[in-house]
């Protein structure tokens, strides 16, 4: 049966309590600037608790089973991070709160800023990106101003392996430049010999995940880094795979000059089911000026008595604001959460659990499942979903088959030069047993392609609805249950 | 402490597997000269040991928990019902991913599709998308649709410097590597003398409603200018006050805009909050960001998934009109649930409140010596008062009394000198206001 929509629940005339009375005069109302309806549901508490408890009952979630999604790190949510995100302190502070009085707020971005320059060699960082697209523009924005500030406007193009998110491409274009695609060669790396044909005047910069979207460290990342600088161009690296780097390698060090971070991957805040995330963007000496504020800075040292005090200011050079005040603060919160319990040791060791598990599970499913570059992966890889002599059995119809046996299926289709692509991240918050659970579904559903495919293609069985129709979905064009005003009726 | 699982016997079975001996052998392919660096961090701390570290930071804040908070200029500090946060705190929600997998995904995506509908209906529209990362950034958005619509032929966009100034920024920020002129903003221009400025060049023209200021501009009339000169009409709304003053959708707008912290969403130093972008049906196809839709599965059973996708930068790539990916859609939930809860009586009862206490703090004031509220127009829950001294001077002594005071309009408005924008909304009680008007009182004399 399916869950009514809220507004089929309403009965007219139905209020709720919750307001406290008008204690002051009453002013009259601007009567010609009223609206005459307000098309808001009239349902009880109850009657909410009840819709949107049943509706998270529909959901897959990380508390309730196995994710492992590709690109995504579907790591534990720590149940700390979300109480202390909500302290009053944090939770109740104004934005526009002048820096004397929200110093707690701004010691713990700068302490956020400083960890996390330090978890990847970088010089600066900026929190104030709202997401991993959001950190690549501003990273991409400042790479433009860079050689504009210098007087260089012949580079016009950015460089991006086909294998990259879509993000990437995207981002260059929404900044104002040609995105520009290199092959990969037979390892999954960056094709040198492409890379190094496509190096000239022109090329403002390039952008490359590490490890990449095939979960591989790329073999020869300080010949590409080479080969960019070389022709004046700047490296950005797509941190989104940071849970297979840290304690293993520094980005700043390996000569990158900007990456972004996403908190809502390798610093465990929650995805929210869509969102929100939080993408902070270091860099080196270089791109500083150029930071999106404002950022966190000490304005006084201090003393042995008297703490430091600290400010917003806005970068030198700055693209500019991303969105107002100060990026998604409650994020960072979280993200420092994470980072203080983890500390030293347990920073590094994520990281080498992370690919461990990976790894693993890559050694126990290449027998059953072809993996196309069959190396050390890193935190994450990438198996085709198809088999030999068995036609018309997709990468798809495996994912909706593992609904059935309570697991999200992996990323599939990206990379998008892998055919049949399904990526697996396990990432270290998952024991041994369920990893193992895992493998054995994945080997029982590569027997069922042979023996019963059918039980793939019309997957799943069990979930709370069969496959959609999706043409319909974006023919019919239904976005919303409530009736046309008048006013837009006709357009 | 960590959340690592693994015990030594299961590590080492899993390398034995794998057919390496160390945890470290798995990284050979990062170059050695760079390999395991040290992490300057501190020790781990366990979960006592951080609470009570951040505890003791958050509390060197002031925040509203401690004082009576009437500044907003853009966020709002408003009553969120305790059922909001329940919601919130469900597993199922909070730690599910984007919907890309809608059979194991219904309920994330039924709440959008509630959401997308309160919001259409609120702001007077037909469609919405299920978020962007804050109003600001809507904004920016929505000047992408325009210049589609233009066809990039039209380059000018005009804007009201009434908008709050940081979304003003926002926009151009986002629009830096493109040839898009932004215009209108930089001086005092009312509503009539940004119709002056249309033309055939103008791809939109945006207003804030209530403006920056608290005001509500009178509108009739601005649509048909808009449309005739052929460029769409934004409207930036907040939308706590569309629970009473006529909709943006009614007034002509093609797209609306704006931030959703209002609705159910804590102040948060900022963020995350909620932008909401709704528009025209005509449009729909030319936004970003990702939408719900309703359709049916294999057994005709009613069922929800996102569409539109070939907009999304997964699918275009380069081409796409946005990079956007993550969105804010947890806190598109909480505005879903909070106004489910507040409803159509709750909602417009808030609203009404704000009003009432706003006037009443205005007249207050405005009877004081040395203060002059402008009453040039007519405002919602904000307003601006002149000051007899900087504004900074007054929020100095206003703190002391525990009251953290309105926002310097003069940071951003250089016309603005020792001008206050205060902010009263129901979390506000009488005493507060009369404390603060008693105190103004006290500052002036
Ligand atoms: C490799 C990669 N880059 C960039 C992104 C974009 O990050 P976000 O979704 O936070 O904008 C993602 C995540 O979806 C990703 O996997």
């Amino acid at each position: 049966m399916n869950e009514p929509l809220i507004y089929d629940m309403s009965v007219a005339g139905r209020t709720s309590a919750l307001l406290p009375a008008l204690d002051v005069p009453e002013t009259p109302l601007p009567k010609d600037l009223l609206r005459d309806t307000l098309d808001l549901p009239e349902v009880s508490e109850l009657q909410v608790m009840r819709h949107f408890v049943r509706l998270s009952h529909l959901n897959h979630s990380i508390d309730t089973g196995f994710y492992p999604l590709g690109s995504c790190t579907m790591k534990y949510n720590p149940k700390i991070n979300e109480d202390t995100a909500r302290l009053p302190g944090f939770a109740q502070l104004h934005p526009r709160t002048d820096d004397e009085g929200a110093q707690g707020a701004l010691a713990l971005m700068h302490q956020l800023q400083t960890w996390l320059a330090e978890i990847s060699g970088f010089q600066a960082v900026s929190l104030a990106p709202a997401a991993g697209a959001q950190g690549e523009f501003a990273g991409i924005l400042m790479i433009r101003k860079y050689h504009q500030d210098r007087g260089d406007t012949k580079r016009t193009k950015i460089l991006v392996p086909n294998s990259a998110h879509g993000t990437n491409p995207a981002t260059v274009s929404m900044a104002g430049f040609e995105a520009v695609e290199l092959p990969s060669d037979n390892n999954g790396d960056v094709d040198l010999a492409a890379l190094r044909a496509a190096c000239d005047d022109t090329i403002a910069g390039m952008m490359i995940t590490v490890p990449s979207t095939l979960g591989l460290f790329e073999g020869h990342i300080l010949d590409v880094i080479k080969a960019v600088h070389a022709c004046g161009g700047l490296m950005y690296m797509d941190g989104a795979n940071m849970n297979a780097l840290m304690g293993a390698v520094k980005p700043g060090e390996l000569g990158f000059d900007v990456m972004h971070y996403n908190l809502h991957k390798t610093f465990s805040t929650p995805h929210g089911g869509g969102g929100p995330g939080s993408g902070p963007v270091g860099v080196n000496d270089k791109l500083k000026p150029f930071l999106p504020g404002p950022v966190v800075e000490i304005v006084d040292e201090g003393s042995d008595e008297e703490p430091p005090l600290y400010g917003m200011k806005m970068p030198e050079k700055s693209i500019g604001r991303l969105k107002a005040f100060y990026g998604n603060f409650g994020m960072h919160v979280r993200a420092y959460t994470y980072i203080g319990i983890h500390g030293d040791s347990g920073i590094k060791d994520i990281t080498r659990h992370a690919v461990l598990n990976a790894n693993y599970i890559r050694v126990k499913l290449r027998d059953t499942y072809k993996v196309p570059y069959d190396r050390i992966c890193a935190h994450e890889f990438v198996l085709e979903g198809h088999f030999e002599g068995v036609e018309n059995v997709h990468a798809l119809d495996i994912s909706k088959r593992l609904m059935d046996y309570g697991i999200h299926p992996p990323t599939n289709y990206f990379p998008l030069i892998v055919p049949e692509a399904l990526m697996i991240e396990p990432t270290e918050t998952e024991d041994k047993a369920t990893i193992d659970e895992f493998i054995d579904v994945m080997k029982k559903i590569a027997t069922e392609a042979q023996t019963d495919p059918d039980l793939l293609r019309t997957a799943p069985h069990t979930a709370p609805v069969k496959r959609l129709d999706e043409v319909r979905a974006a023919k019919q064009l239904v976005l919303c249950c409530r009736p046309v005003p008048e006013w837009a009726a006709g357009d | 402490m960590s959340y690592i699982p693994h015990t030594d016997a299961e590590r080492q079975q899993m390398l034995a597997a794998v057919g390496v001996t160390t945890i470290e052998d798995l990284f050979e392919a990062v170059p050695a000269s760079h390999r395991f660096p040290k992490l300057d961090l501190p020790a781990p701390m366990s979960e006592m040991e951080i609470m009570a570290e951040l505890q003791s930071m958050a509390e060197a804040n002031e925040h509203a928990g401690d004082f009576a908070l009437f500044r907003g200029a853009g966020a709002y500090h408003h009553f969120i019902p305790a059922a909001v946060n329940h919601i919130l705190l469900r597993s199922e929600f909070y730690t599910a991913y984007t919907p890309y997998q809608p059979e194991v995904s219904q309920g994330t995506l039924q709440a959008i599709f509630e959401y997308q509908s309160m919001m259409a209906t609120l702001t007077g529209m037909d469609a919405a998308n299920a978020s962007h990362y804050d109003g600001a950034t809507s904004l920016a958005e929505a000047v992408t649709v325009a210049m589609d619509v233009g066809r990039g032929k039209r380059r000018k966009v005009i804007l009201s410097p009434a908008i709050n100034p940081q979304y003003r920024e926002v926009v151009r920020t986002y629009h830096q590597g493109t040839s898009t002129k932004f215009v209108g903003d930089n001086g005092q221009a009312g509503i009539n003398d940004l119709v002056d400025m249309l033309d055939d060049d103008t791809a939109m023209l945006a207003v804030a409603y209530p403006n920056f200021f608290g005001q509500i501009d009178d509108l009739k009339g601005l649509a048909e200018e808009v449309h005739s000169a052929g460029a769409i009409l934004v409207i930036v709304a907040n939308p706590m006050a569309l629970a009473l003053f006529k909709s943006p959708g009614e007034l002509g707008a093609d797209i609306v805009v704006g931030e959703g912290q209002p609705l159910g969403i804590p102040l948060s130093y900022g963020g995350p909050y909620l932008g909401f972008f709704c528009t025209k049906m005509k449009h729909v196809r030319r936004i970003a960001g990702r939408i719900v839709g309703e359709t049916v599965d294999e057994d005709g059973k009613r069922a929800f998934v996102m569409t539109l996708r070939p907009r999304e930068q997964d699918i275009r790539r380069e081409k796409a009109s946005s990079n956007i990916c993550t969105n804010q859609g947890l806190m598109a939930l909480s505005a879903c649930v909070y106004l489910s809860l507040m409803g159509k009586n709750g909602l417009k009862q808030a609203a009404t409140l704000n009003y009432h206490k706003a006037h009443y703090a205005a007249d207050q004031i405005d009877m004081l010596d040395g203060y002059t509220v402008d009453r040039s127009k007519p405002f919602f829950n904000e307003f601006q008062v002149k000051c007899p001294q900087p504004v900074t001077e007054i929020n100095e002594q206003l703190i002391q009394k525990g009251i953290i005071g309105g926002y310097d309009l003069g940071q951003d408005y250089p016309h603005l000198q020792n001008t206050m924008l205060i902010a009263v909304t129901e979390t506000n009680n009488r005493e507060e206001i009369d404390s603060l008007v008693a105190e103004l009182k006290e500052i002036a004399s």
